[in-house]
């Protein structure tokens, strides 16, 4: 008998209150309140967490590596965009 | 190691396969040799992945097989504090597991799939976890030396060039410590006690010293090229270099005990500033390993038993999933 495949979620963890969630692996659930407790049981023995999200992992929209160079690389020349572009006189001050 | 089996043979190129195209080699390995990641979507060699997809496996099945010697020491354990402890090792062993399938996930072959492999007997793990634990001591040997050779092994893979491997060694590095500690704990305990558990230690100790030495695989004299695993920076010592770092460790701890180590041969060399030791019986390492240990039938049978008893769990989590699914569909038609 071959089973059906349980769907596979992305577990996120915030680890204190203030932080971002960050991502940290992934856990196999047939819904998402079993979901939240596996993310629990694997990712959170040590008091690592103060929240969880888990995401279908196929509901993640993410950029092609192979676009890359296309996507990130003109930001590079953009100097213009850092303030330590402009030249401020020394005698103005900190600005 | 947990992944020893890795260098009996490499893992076969596909004759089929289109040639590896030369422009996206060099960028993958300039990647590589920068001491950058290479993440799940980047472009990687296909034996690159195969290699990845075996050696994480490996190391997750080695994971999920090693709860079964130490859980046969649960309910007997001799006090509540250790009982608390080993359940949480093991309990630690089991996530250790689900981190690295999920980390092999990402190289694009499914959950099912690596147990498969598993439940067939088509892939390995680790030979150590073929070996009986007859008495408590082996709980304070396993904590010490197994858990200790495995972090000897584990803490170069942290800078592994894959990514999800790299980071999922991270987590695992951090748990590890506590599982060698509380082993060496009870060793220390067994050995200051009575005379009977003191020869309780020792004997666990006699038994396990030689097949945790084997758990870093064949010699370097006999190991097939782990040159590839070396270039793409997953490995980076050889296996008796690992083995030496670890009986270097270890043999002053033991000695700390009060323990001999069954090896006549041991003995510090002034010289190398290493500790030198006896032949290794890779006869006895060849057959563990081809399933014919003195546990091999056994763990292979609780696991697939595990398996098999799941199935109904699994089936009604995703019916009742499907249901809610469903009734939460209707309810929206109807209130439209
Ligand atoms: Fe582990
Ligand atoms: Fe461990």
């Amino acid at each position: 008998m071959t089973e059906t495949a349980t769907p596979l979620w992305e577990v996120f963890i915030r680890s204190r209150s203030g932080l971002p969630h960050k991502h940290c692996g992934s856990v196999h659930a047939a819904d998402a309140t079993l979901a939240l407790q596996a993310a629990r049981d694997v990712y959170t023995r040590r008091g690592e967490s103060v929240s969880l999200w888990v995401v279908p992992s196929a509901e993640i929209v993410a950029s092609d590596p192979d676009d890359k160079g296309e996507l990130f690389e003109p930001t590079g020349t953009k100097i213009y965009r850092h303030p330590t572009f402009y030249i401020v006189p020394d005698d103005v001050g900190h600005m | 190691m947990y992944t020893q089996a890795l260098n009996e043979k490499a893992p076969s190129r596909d004759a089929n396969a289109p040639p590896e195209d030369a422009k996206m080699l060099a960028r993958f390995q300039a990647v590589v040799d920068a001491e950058d990641k290479i993440e799940p979507n980047d472009w990687m060699p296909p034996s690159y992945r195969r290699t990845l997809q075996r050696q994480i496996s490996q190391h997750a099945h080695s994971e999920v097989i090693g709860m079964q010697p130490e859980g046969n020491w649960l309910t007997r354990a001799p006090s509540l504090k250790r009982k608390a402890t080993l359940l949480a090792k093991i309990q630690d062993e089991a996530g250790h597991g689900l981190y690295l399938y999920s980390a092999a996930e990402t190289l694009g072959m499914s959950r099912e799939e690596y147990y498969e492999q598993l439940l067939s007997g088509r892939a390995k793990y680790s030979s150590i976890f073929n070996y009986p634990t007859l008495t408590w001591a082996d709980m304070g040997v396993i904590g010490w030396l197994v858990d200790g050779a495995a972090i000897m092994n584990q803490i170069p893979l942290c800078r592994c060039s894959y990514g999800p491997y790299a980071r999922a060694m991270i987590r695992i590095c951090k748990e590890e410590s506590f599982h060698q500690r509380q082993g060496y704990e009870i060793m220390v305990t067994l050995s200051r006690g009575s005379p009977a558990q003191k020869a309780m230690a020792q004997e666990a100790l006699n038994r396990f010293w030689w097949p945790v030495l084997m758990m870093f695989g064949p010699s370097d004299k006999e190991s097939m090229h782990s040159a590839d695993s070396t270039k793409w920076k997953i490995k980076r010592f050889s296996n008796d270099e690992l083995r030496q770092k670890f009986i270097d460790a270890t043999i002053p701890q033991g000695q700390h005990l009060g323990l001999t180590f069954p090896d006549p041969n041991l003995k510090f060399n002034d010289a190398t500033g290493h500790w030198d030791y006896g032949e290794i019986d890779w006869s006895e390492f060849r057959r563990v390993l081809a399933g014919d240990g003195p546990c091999n039938r056994q763990r292979m049978k609780a696991r697939q038993a595990a398996e098999a008893n799941g199935a109904w769990v699994r089936e009604a989590a995703r019916a009742h999933a499907e249901k809610r699914r469903q009734r939460s569909a209707a309810a929206k038609i109807a209130a439209e």
